[in-house]
C-alpha cells in the first residue's frame, strides 16, 4: 500500500515530461495576452480563474477583435466542454471523496493530468487515496502554468518564434495517445475523431474541440455493439 | 466588461470540470456508457493532434512536405517504441528543428 504522499508524488512525476509542451505555451499564453492590449493583471486572471491554455487565448483574441462576451464566453465553455468527459472517466475513482474534496480536485482537472491520472488509476484501481495522483498531477500542472504564463506577462515572448513550439502541443497529445496504438479498437476511434476534426475544423466557437470527441464516441458505442 | 466575461468564462470551465464529478451520481450512468468512456483519450487527443498538424496558423491545409507531418511520424515510431513522453516530445521537435534549419 503506497502512502497518500507517494501517491501525489507519482503523480507529479507522471505529468512533469509534459512541462516541455506546458511551459513554453504558458509564456506565448502570457505574452500574446499583453501583445493585445489587455492590462497584465487580467491577462494573469485568466490563468487562474479560467485556468485552461486553448481557451485562454482565443477568450483574449476574441475580445482584443471586437467579439462580444457573449461570444468569447460562449467559445471558452465550447472548447472547455471536453473536461465533462474526463470528469465521466474519473468520477469512477473520485466517487467516494466528500462533496467539499470533489469540489477542491475538480478545479485541477486538465487535459494532461487527466490523461496521466487516467492511466495510473486503471493500473492500480485496488489502491486507495488514489485522488492524490490527480492532485499531485493538477497542482503541478497548475503550478507551472501560473509561473509561466506570469513569465510571458513580464518578459513578452523571449522564445524565438522561428523555433515554432507551438508544434509541442500535438506532440504532447501524441505522447499520451501513442502508447494505445497496440489496440486496434482504440486506433479506430482516433482515426474517427482525427479525421471529424479536419472536417469539422471551421464550424462555429472552435466546436470541432468538442463535436469530433462525439462522434468518434459514437463511433466507438456501435463499434462495440458490432463487437459482440 | 472584460472582468464579468472572465468571472463568467471561469465559472462555466469550472462547471464542466466539476459538473460530472461532483453532481452526477455513477449508478446514473449504464454499463455501455461506461464501456465507451474507456475511448475518451483515444476520441479526445486525435482532435488536438490532428488540426495541430495538418493545419497552418491560417485554418489552411499544410503541404505535403510540411516538416510538421515528418515531425509528427517521427514522434510517432520513437513514442510506439520507447512509450516515453519526452522522448515522444523531443524526438518530434528536433526532427521538426532539423528540417527547418538544416535543409
Amino acid at each position: 500500500m503506497l502512502s497518500k504522499s507517494k501517491i501525489f508524488l507519482r503523480g507529479t512525476t507522471d505529468v512533469l515530461p509534459h512541462m516541455l509542451s506546458v511551459i513554453p505555451f504558458g509564456i506565448i499564453t502570457g505574452a500574446i495576452g499583453v501583445e493585445f492590449g489587455f492590462d497584465p493583471l487580467l491577462v494573469y486572471a485568466t490563468s487562474l480563474i479560467i485556468f485552461g491554455g486553448a481557451s485562454q487565448i482565443i477568450f483574449m483574441q476574441l475580445l482584443s477583435g471586437g467579439a462580444s462576451s457573449l461570444v468569447a464566453i460562449t467559445s471558452v465553455g465550447v472548447i472547455n466542454s471536453r473536461h465533462l468527459l474526463y470528469g465521466a472517466v474519473l468520477s469512477e475513482y473520485l466517487e467516494k471523496l466528500s462533496f467539499f474534496k470533489k469540489l477542491f480536485i475538480s478545479y485541477f482537472i486538465v487535459d494532461q493530468g487527466f490523461a496521466e491520472s487516467n492511466k495510473y488509476l486503471k493500473k492500480n484501481n485496488s489502491q486507495k487515496n488514489l485522488h492524490f495522483h490527480v492532485l499531485g498531477g493538477g497542482i503541478t500542472l497548475w503550478f507551472f502554468w501560473q509561473i509561466s504564463t506570469i513569465s510571458g506577462i513580464i518578459l513578452g515572448s523571449f522564445i524565438p518564434e522561428e523555433l515554432g513550439l507551438k508544434f509541442a502541443i500535438p506532440l504532447t497529445f501524441l505522447a499520451i495517445i501513442v502508447n494505445d496504438l497496440r489496440k486496434l479498437d482504440h486506433v479506430f476511434v482516433m482515426l474517427v475523431s482525427g479525421f471529424a476534426s479536419l472536417i469539422l475544423f471551421d464550424a462555429p466557437f472552435k466546436s470541432y474541440i468538442i463535436l469530433s470527441p462525439i462522434v468518434a464516441l459514437i463511433a466507438a458505442f456501435i463499434m462495440l455493439r458490432f463487437k459482440k | 466588461m472584460t472582468w464579468f466575461s472572465i468571472i463568467v468564462s471561469g465559472i462555466v470551465t469550472y462547471f464542466s470540470r466539476m459538473a460530472m464529478i461532483a453532481l452526477i451520481d455513477r449508478d446514473m450512468l449504464s454499463s455501455k456508457v461506461k464501456e465507451v468512456l474507456n475511448y475518451v483519450p483515444a476520441a479526445v487527443f486525435p482532435a488536438i493532434i490532428f488540426p495541430g498538424v495538418f493545419f497552418n496558423d491560417f485554418g489552411l491545409f499544410v503541404d505535403i512536405t510540411d516538416p510538421k507531418i515528418y515531425g509528427a511520424i517521427v514522434a510517432l515510431i520513437v513514442g510506439f517504441y520507447s512509450k516515453n513522453v519526452i522522448a515522444t516530445i523531443l524526438s518530434g521537435l528536433l526532427s521538426y528543428w532539423f528540417i527547418i534549419f538544416l535543409i
